[in-house]
């Protein structure tokens, strides 16, 4: 049961509101790009939070990691 | 009712937290990790010659639910520097890169780092006191 790439990307954009995402992966370990007005401001720990938060228990689980670059953009 | 009252792995998880100054939840051990990212964050502390108490998550699965209860943090692995989650392998590469994690071990960024005779405390009594309860 592998996770596309392209499911993650949407999710986040979906979720977290003016993000841009690029991912890639190979339907278990990804690799994401992300930024955004969302995340400035915040914590490494709680801009990491913000996205962790839209995949929940699936982390660790079908998504088996995520990594994450993640830079703020001005609003 | 909940948590830390009756829960003894939380209460050890979190008195491993308080009581080491550098803790890493990793999955496998320093010497023999079991999983790229902790491979890597183990690498950057043994880079700069920084001792850090280890715990192994792998054993129990109630530590790792236990200690992502408590950070409200979901991945493996988490490196606490004086009781503060600082981050995963992600946010810990950033900070070695920037040497901002340097500046928060109290270690000179780019100073060559000195050979010390001093035993990691990978083995230390905090990861014992864990897996004792297993």
């Amino acid at each position: 049961m592998s996770v596309s790439p392209d499911e993650l990307k949407n999710r986040i954009e979906a979720a977290i509101p003016g993000t841009r995402a690029a991912v890639s992966g190979d339907g278990h370990h990804f690799d994401a790009v992300l930024e955004g007005p969302a995340f400035a401001g915040l914590s490494r720990i709680a801009q990491h939070k913000l996205v962790y938060d839209v995949f929940g228990a699936e982390l660790g689980d079908r998504i088996h990691a995520l990594s994450l670059k993640i830079t703020p953009t001005e609003a | 009712m909940s948590d830390a009252a009756t829960n003894p792995m939380r209460e050890a998880i979190a008195s491993a937290i308080a009581e080491n100054p550098v803790i890493l939840f990793m999955k496998g051990t320093p010497e023999a990790p079991a999983c790229g990212f902790s491979a890597r964050t183990v690498a950057m502390l043994e880079s700069l010659d920084q001792p850090f108490a280890a715990v192994n998550i792998l054993p129990d699965p109630a530590i790792r639910q236990e200690l992502s209860a408590l950070s409200g943090w979901p991945t493996i692995p988490q490196l606490f520097i004086e009781g503060e989650l600082v981050g995963g392998c992600d946010i810990v590469t950033e900070m070695y890169e920037t040497g901002e994690l340097h500046k928060l071990l109290g270690v000179e960024a780019g100073a060559p780092v000195q050979a010390s005779p001093a035993e990691p405390a990978a083995d230390g009594s905090a990861p014992l006191s864990i897996e004792n309860l297993l």
